[in-house]
């Protein structure tokens, strides 16, 4: 059973990144491939200041959100004038430089990390893995309903707009350029908030965890789940996380299946498992509708028995 | 003064030389054509306009005030909007959501504002619903922009240009593959903004249009002006008809066409 609800911690820090990372690359349609080092920094100062300066936990989440925001807030405005392609390439290049300031910066405790971070308390109490996986399914919740909230503000549309096309949208007078770096910051600062929960939970940081690959991945359980969406994303973690968990031997070539499932998902199902036109969403919504026709129908018109 | 003042702008491209000391102004309540060969310059003009580009040198001036080298979403809030060649919608928005967000104003300008609800601004609704009834576009409201024919692009965009209350109107080829048939629905619906006193800017391939509405023309050739007058007397320039036809004079017959009819309509690219 605890085993499970480590698990279940595990694949809602997945969710968190993927929820936050649909906002740059769903919404508003750039590539990023730098997700994971943004959840490094996180998780990195979080745990600098719990162990150097016993910071406590609480204090951690919104310095790690902070810190994680401006450094979005920097690098997004570096690069985001790129074109998409281009952006791609830059932000896996960030996420190397990134990785590689962890491993020669002393102040991130270079290639070996940093190590016993000390667990949180809550009325004096130390977490247990209950409490990680109800925080981490509190910040999951919050992540969701801002970017609920976003899709329902003239922000949001504006980001839409951006996506469908970007020309048009600064000719009807949207701030492209702005609006970009403040979607990127945000998605950042979520991320990086992400790791405050992830460093205490591990009890240890390390360089590798952050790395390109798991960017990678992070990006690929939001393809697979279905770009754009919040059900997508949560839901593309949740499979793709829980996954090599439940099949040992998936475990063992994790990127070989990651790599193959994305592969025919964007050959056959491009807007992935859920999605906006997913064959599974027209699926439920013509049965729904169908319930719903035959409800009504039943109660005026009841069928003929006997002919 | 004018209320928009172009002021010998010259536009190149590396070697190449786009706008040669273009000028000319555009009064308030003017409709003004702009025509000419392909690669004369006509929408490196636009996008000069609309901030796209940055001139090599001249001035933009627009309510007196210098606009060039500026963008183009604070050209769109100070009321410069365009249409595009090609049409581009939002095409995962519905047809009303491309009106409503481009009627936002400072609703998508100030980040403090963009972070509002969408749904609580009533007087913009019905401004997006009078629009889309002068548009035309009423019984597509709830379809995805993607799901339009030209003629009905065609119509988003211009409803889309008009959504904030411009004081200029910039049309980029607006008849451009919309076929005979959607030819005077549309000039019709052009003909309707102008005269409730909107100031027009047309780009057009197609003469015979571009005529019929305007009340100045300005013609285009290899990015330098060669004619500025009315429809009349620039359909009788000579400098005009070589432009055109690629010789000097030229019988009758051979001038542009006065009125779109038949196969030499819009489309034929």
């Amino acid at each position: 059973m605890s085993y499970m609800i480590v698990v279940g911690v595990t694949v809602v820090i997945y969710a968190i990144l993927t929820v936050s990372l649909n906002i740059v690359v769903g919404y508003v349609g750039q590539p990023n491939l730098a997700q994971s080092a943004f959840f490094g920094i996180g998780a990195y100062f979080a745990a600098v200041f719990s162990t150097q300066h016993h910071t406590s936990f609480w204090l951690t989440i919104p310095l790690a959100f902070a810190t994680a925001g401006i450094a979005g807030l920097v690098l997004g405005a570096i690069s985001l004038r790129l074109r998409e392609d281009f952006l791609a390439i830059t932000t896996i290049g960030l996420n190397f430089v990134i990785v590689a300031v962890f491993q020669y910066v002393p102040f991130f405790g270079g290639a070996v990390g940093i190590y016993a971070i000390p667990l949180p308390s809550i009325a004096g109490h130390q977490f247990g893995n209950n409490a990680f996986l109800t925080v981490g399914l509190i910040m999951l919740a919050f992540v969701m309903a801002v970017s609920k909230y976003l899709e329902h503000t003239w922000f949001g549309a504006s980001l839409t707009a951006i996506r469908d096309d970007q020309t048009a949208a600064s000719s009807v007078g949207v701030p492209v350029a702005s609006y970009k770096v403040i979607a990127f910051t945000l998605s950042a600062a979520f991320a990086g908030m992400a790791g405050s929960l992830y460093a205490p939970f591990l009890s240890a940081v390390t360089p590798t965890s952050f790395g390109f690959i798991e960017s990678v991945i992070v990006l690929a359980m939001l393809i697979f789940g279905g770009l754009g969406t919040i059900r997508g994303a949560v839901l593309g973690a949740f499979i793709l996380g829980a996954l090599p968990e439940a099949f040992r031997f998936i475990s063992n070539y994790r990127l070989l299946t990651f790599g193959a499932i994305l592969v025919l998902m964007l050959r056959f199902q491009p807007v992935g498992l859920v999605g906006e036109g997913s064959v599974l969403v027209k699926l439920t919504r013509r049965a729904t509708e169908e319930l719903r026709r035959r409800r009504r129908k039943g109660t005026f018109d009841p069928p003929a028995t006997a002919v | 003064m004018a209320l928009l003042e172009i002021d010998s702008v010259t536009v190149r491209f590396g070697g190449l030389v786009a706008l040669r000391e273009v000028a000319f102004d555009v009064d308030e309540g003017q409709f003004i054509s702009v025509i000419g060969p392909n690669g004369a310059g006509k929408t490196t003009l636009f996008n000069a306009i609309a901030g796209v580009i940055k001139p090599s040198s001249g001035r933009i001036r627009f309510q007196g005030r210098e606009v060039q080298g500026s963008n183009p979403s604070h050209m769109s809030h100070l009321g410069v909007r365009r249409t595009f060649q090609v049409a581009r919608p939002f095409a995962s928005m519905t047809v009303r959501d491309n009106v409503r967000l481009a009627a936002a104003g400072r609703h998508v300008l100030q980040t403090a504002r963009a972070l509002g609800l969408r749904g609580r601004v009533r007087p913009l609704a019905d401004r997006v619903d009078g629009l889309l009834e002068t548009t035309g576009l009423t019984a597509d409201a709830r379809r995805k922009a993607s799901e339009l024919n030209i003629g009905g692009l065609r119509r988003l965009e211009i409803a889309r240009a008009l959504a904030s209350e411009p004081k200029v109107l910039l049309l980029d080829e607006p008849a451009a593959g919309i076929g005979v048939d959607g030819l005077r629905p549309l000039a019709e619906l052009i003909r309707g903004v102008h005269q409730r006193g909107l100031t027009v800017l047309l780009v057009e391939h197609y003469v015979g249009f571009a005529l019929s509405l305007s009340d100045q023309v300005i013609v285009l050739d290899e990015g330098a002006i060669i004619a500025h007058g009315t429809p009349e007397h620039v359909r009788n320039d000579e400098r005009v008809i070589a432009a055109y036809l690629g010789k000097a004079g030229g019988g009758q017959g051979d001038r542009p066409p006065a009125v779109p009819t038949g196969p030499d309509a819009p489309g034929e690219r």
